[in-house]
Formats: structure tokens, C-alpha cells, sequence
């Protein structure tokens, strides 16, 4: 039961082959039986899942009593199990966004997704693993300890959605939140082998999302295939009156573009105008990543669609505007964690040595690394040097993007320029781990629609494509991945499931570990 | 860029205390290395003049989202000061912070 996509569980509860209890449970324990090795969970709340699943078949009887139309009617992920990153915040529950700052932070209210998914139906069965804050690559900035990645115990989810990867690749929950700031939901779908997409800026609301760096952060959704992500995302998008950058522009109905039926889905791709983006291919690039990335390209093209050469000449400078902006950002966010509201606190004697301690005690290396830069950045004397000229090339990748656009319906680029890599390999050196999300960040630092679907495996570990669509056009992103899984559909790599999902099952698995850190004592 | 500047020991532990971290000997140490290195990144950025170039704040193009100005659900005290580490009363406890103060 847990190998099913949401929509084929929806079929089935609808029909009344089962309940969403007995889905959930079966969710709920096979989380349980092997997350230990895995780590893809803070937190499993069984109770709160059972009495949502209890709910939602309540709804599911009330409606089969009121006849088919009825039925139709329900929301399309009621009755599903699914997972919250760890910076949703929810009423009663905790939410540490990775960090020990928020060790214990129980939230008083709920974001407005978690409301949206609350009455929809769909069950919560807990929050997922992340980078502190959401900031890294490879969900190794956990304060909790890192997530494994499914396909490879020794290596890396991606990040910072890297839990809600691993739990929905590893058939922990159908879809899972996530959010990206400069790749954390389509660089961790690549790695681990699922579908993830980031939507326009301004799509889903972010009231209750413990914010990062405000002019990038999005919530978006991922899961095993796009008709699951559109689902979820559907579930979510739309204006909210608590968020003031969420967009009123009207949200349409992506299930009515995304057809079951191989052949209709692979339809959109004739005379499709796909723009293939120069930069992207690079020395640094894994050949396997390029070979499945060319592959794709090919079909793609043999199914009808126009594959256009196209130049973003500000490629290269996406990394440096993104770690100008983001921590700038960031460490505007998180002057709120002082110690004295909520969370993580060490009294030191006066104010001042109060915020020392439980800031330099509650923050991680890379958090406080972002922080000194931003602040750094943000500083008398450099404001104009740092900030506002990363603004200003903002706006010159903004056009890069905006002329391709002119004369092409979508971009198609690797995710990453490499598969998963060790765990500890790059967490000595944060500009390796940056070069991670070099062709996310662009995509971010514009604002746009990106995807990042399954396209092969390179190395026994899965690479992704991403699709990146113009503003607020997520249903044509969603079209063309549907229409590149009808393509794909009898590839062999289709059908295979992540390589270590045997050992997890062993219950005296260790813990997911870092190397022991290289670090000066 | 104008200025591109090395940043010393004395600038990571200034800007230190401008972020409110308290770092030990080892962080700062740590630090002056990787942000120096992180800064030498960022000038590739002098490579473009961007001298006609308006700076991009936020890609979407709203304008003066305004909500009515009416009274709305909140939350109670309780709720507000339900992760307080020292509460006192209906007040959040800090250390004295103006001289001659009980």
C-alpha cells in the first residue's frame, strides 16, 4: 500500500478498497520500522495522524452516502498520508527549523498551509529533517544529526528539504512540503530520485514558515510523480491575506492538464519550444549527469518538442548575488532569536551577554557563517559594494531570463551538477557545497517556476531534470514533466526503488553519521 | 565593487558582536579563514558595471498589498508567552537594563 502514488490511494479509497486508517497505519509503520537509519523524521505523531485518518474516513463515508458527485467533490488528497518540513510551524507541535535555537519551540497557531491541508483532509503523520534555517545543501546542518539518503546510506539527501526527500522516496508518505530558497526542494528531489517543485515567488503563502531569506524563501512540494506534486501544490497555492508578498493572481485547475493517459500527456510536447541554456554545461559537470541530462534532451525532442540553443550570460554570477542576498536576508530573519521569547535561552548575566551566549550556543556552524556574512554585508562601509550591487545583477539575471523567455515556452537544465555526494565530503569547504545549487540559485534569484523530475541514474544514484518555467506558470512546468514521465514510462530505470531501502529494514541499523569533523579543537 | 576588503581578526570579532553571536576563539579563528575565502567569491561580481543598473529588491510586481484596518483574532497572553524561558506574570523577564531599576 505504501508503493502507491496519492492519486491511485485516492482511487482505492474512494472506491472503498481500504480505509485512510488502514493507508495511514501502514505509513506509520513502515516510517517507524525503518527510519533509524534513514533519519528522515524529527518527529512521528502517530495519534494526530490516526485521529486525521479517522476524519477523513468519516468524510469519505459521508460522501459515499451522498452518491458519486459527492465523491468527486472531495479534495484530492483527503485521507493521504504526508509530511511537513520542519519549519511549518503547527499548533501544539514542535518546530525547530534543524535548529537548537528552537529546541522545544511548541507553536500557538498554524502556517496557512498547514491550515490548507488541515481541510483538505490530507494526514500529517510529522516534520521532516532540513538544514538549520534551510540553509545548506545536503541536510548535514541539522542540529539533530544528518538524513541519509536512501539510495546510499553513506551519502546525502541533498538539502535543506533532504528529509522530505528521503521519507518520500523511501515510501515513508506520499508527498511531502518542502521549501527553497536557492534549490532546497529540487536539488534534494534529484538526489533522492522524486519530483520537486519550487513555484513562481509569491505562489504559496508563507505565514507560519520560519522565514530564511525573504525575497527567495517559497514553499513548494514533492513527491513521486508530478500528478502527486500538483496535487499537493494545488493544496496550498493561492492568495492569503497574512503574506502579503502571496500573489492574488488566480490559481489554475492543474489536474484537468495533467491526463492520466500516456499518449495525451506526451501530446504537449509537439511544437513545444524547450530552450536548452549554453552555460549550463560546464566543465565540473559528472559525464553521467551530462549523459542522462543529453538523453532526456533527445527525448524530449523525438516526442515532438523544438530543443532551442539559448544563452543566460549571467550564469556564473547567480552564486555570488544568492550568498550576498540570502545571508544579508538572513540575518535580518533571525535577530528575533534573542533568548528571551521563546526557544533555546542561556542567562549570562546582562542583556548583551545574554544574546551572546544563547545565540553563539543556539545557532550551528553554517547558520552563524551566514549570519557574519549577511551582517558583514549589510555593515557601514559596505552596504552599496555588497548589497545593492548583488541587486543589481539580480536584475540583469531577472532579464537573462526574461529574454529567453521570448522566444522559448520553457527551459529544461540539470538539477545538479552532480549526484548525491558522501556525507561529510564537502562540509569542510562552503563554497564546494554552495557550487552544489549553482543552477537552482539563478532560477531562485529570478523568482521563477522549477521542477526537478527523475531522469536516470548515474553511478547507481538518480540525477534530475529541471524544468523551469516563466512567471506563474506552473502548469506549463507541470505539463512537460508529466509529458517527459509518458515518455519515460518504460525506460528501465522506471521501475526501480532506491537502492538501500533492504538495509533499512534491518532494525539494528546505526544512525545516519558525519566523519568526524576536521576541525580545529 | 569600490572596496574589497580582507577582513582581520579584529573585523570578524567586530562583526561578531554586531550579529549578537558569542563565538569562541576557535569560530573566530575558523571563520576569518572560510569568510575571507567566501568574500574572494563574491568579486567576480566587479567583472560587470552595473552603473545604469536598478537594483531588483523582489521579482513581483505587487503594489501597497494593504489589509482593512479592523480588529482580528490574536493571541491571548498565555499563547504569547507560552515558550518563554521566565515569565513574570504577564511579562517576559530580562535582565535589568536601565541603571537603578528593581
Amino acid at each position: 500500500m505504501t508503493r502507491l502514488f496519492a492519486h491511485e490511494m485516492a482511487r482505492g479509497l474512494r472506491a472503498g478498497d481500504y480505509s485512510s486508517r488502514e493507508v495511514v497505519d501502514a505509513h506509520v509503520e513502515l516510517a517507524h520500522a525503518t527510519d533509524r537509519g534513514l533519519h528522515a523524521w524529527l518527529f512521528l505523531d502517530d495519534a494526530r495522524a490516526r485521529a486525521a485518518a479517522d476524519a477523513a474516513d468519516a468524510r469519505l463515508a459521508g460522501a459515499r452516502r451522498a452518491g458519486t458527485a459527492a465523491l468527486a467533490d472531495l479534495p484530492a488528497l483527503l485521507g493521504i498520508p504526508v509530511a511537513l518540513k520542519d519549519l511549518v510551524v503547527t499548533r501544539g507541535q514542535t518546530s525547530t527549523a534543524g535548529s537548537r535555537i528552537l529546541e522545544g519551540y511548541v507553536g500557538s497557531f498554524d502556517a496557512h498551509i498547514a491550515e490548507r491541508i488541515a481541510a483538505a483532509g490530507a494526514v500529517v503523520l510529522g516534520k521532516t529533517n532540513m538544514d538549520e534555517f534551510a540553509m545548506g545543501s545536503s541536510t548535514e546542518h541539522s542540529a539533530w544529526g544528518p538524513t541519509a539518503n536512501p539510495w546510499a546510506l553513506d551519502r546525502v539527501p541533498g538539502g535543506s528539504s533532504g528529509g522530505s526527500a528521503a521519507a518520500v522516496a523511501a515510501y515513508h508518505c506520499a508527498a511531502a512540503i518542502g521549501t527553497d530558497t536557492g534549490g532546497s526542494i529540487r536539488q534534494p528531489a534529484a538526489m533522492c530520485g522524486v519530483v520537486g517543485m519550487k513555484p513562481t515567488y509569491g505562489r504559496v503563502s508563507r505565514y507560519g514558515i520560519i522565514a530564511f531569506a525573504s525575497s527567495l524563501d517559497q514553499v513548494g512540494a514533492l513527491g513521486r510523480d508530478v500528478r502527486d506534486v500538483a496535487a499537493l501544490l494545488q493544496t496550498v497555492a493561492g492568495r492569503d491575506g497574512r503574506d502579503s508578498t502571496s500573489s492574488p493572481i488566480a490559481v489554475p485547475d492543474y489536474a484537468t492538464s495533467l491526463p492520466e493517459d500516456d499518449d495525451a500527456a506526451a501530446r504537449v510536447l509537439r511544437g513545444l519550444r524547450l530552450g536548452l541554456p549554453r552555460e549550463y554545461f560546464v566543465p565540473g559537470m559528472d559525464p553521467g549527469v551530462e549523459a542522462r541530462l543529453r538523453e532526456a534532451v533527445r527525448a524530449l525532442e523525438a516526442a515532438g518538442a523544438e530543443i532551442v540553443d539559448v544563452s543566460l550570460p549571467h550564469t556564473d554570477y547567480g552564486l555570488a548575488t544568492y550568498y550576498i542576498i540570502a545571508p544579508a536576508e538572513a540575518s535580518a530573519n533571525l535577530a528575533r532569536y534573542d533568548g528571551i521569547r521563546f526557544g533555546h535561552s542561556v542567562r549570562d548575566g546582562d542583556v548583551l551577554a545574554n544574546y551572546l551566549a544563547s545565540r553563539g550556543s543556539g545557532f550551528g556552524d553554517e547558520v552563524k557563517r551566514r549570519i557574519m556574512l549577511g551582517t558583514y554585508a549589510l555593515s557601514a562601509g559596505y552596504y552599496d559594494a555588497y548589497y545593492v550591487k548583488a541587486q543589481q545583477v539580480r536584475t540583469l539575471i531577472k532579464a537573462d531570463f526574461d529574454a529567453a523567455f521570448e522566444d522559448v515556452d520553457a527551459i529544461v537544465a540539470p538539477t545538479s551538477p552532480t549526484v548525491a555526494f558522501p556525507l561529510g565530503a564537502r562540509l569542510a569547504d562552503p563554497v564546494a557545497m554552495y557550487l552544489a545549487d549553482a543552477w537552482t540559485l539563478p532560477v531562485s534569484v529570478a523568482g521563477l517556476p522549477g521542477m526537478s523530475v527523475p531522469c536516470g541514474l548515474s553511478e547507481g544514484l538518480p540525477v534530475g531534470l529541471q524544468i523551469v518555467g516563466r512567471a506563474w506558470d506552473e502548469e506549463g512546468v507541470l505539463r512537460i514533466g508529466r509529458a517527459y514521465e509518458a515518455i519515460t514510462a518504460d525506460a528501465d530505470w522506471r521501475g526501480l526503488e532506491p537502492s538501500a531501502l533492504p538495509l533499512l529494514a534491518d532494525p539494528a541499523i546505526s544512525a545516519p553519521r558525519l566523519p568526524a569533523p576536521a576541525l580545529p579543537a | 565593487m569600490a572596496r574589497m576588503a580582507t577582513l582581520t581578526r579584529a573585523d570578524v570579532e567586530h562583526v561578531a558582536l554586531l550579529a549578537r553571536l558569542g563565538l569562541t576563539d576557535g569560530e573566530l579563528a575558523l571563520l576569518e579563514g572560510q569568510l575571507n575565502h567566501i568574500l574572494d567569491q563574491y568579486l567576480v561580481l566587479s567583472e560587470l558595471d552595473t552603473a545604469a543598473i536598478a537594483p531588483t529588491a523582489q521579482v513581483i510586481e505587487l503594489e501597497n498589498i494593504l489589509r482593512e484596518d479592523v480588529p482580528g483574532a490574536s493571541l491571548t497572553p498565555d499563547q504569547a508567552l507560552s515558550g518563554a524561558p521566565e515569565r513574570q506574570g504577564d511579562y517576559f523577564v530580562v535582565p535589568v537594563v536601565v541603571e537603578g531599576a528593581d
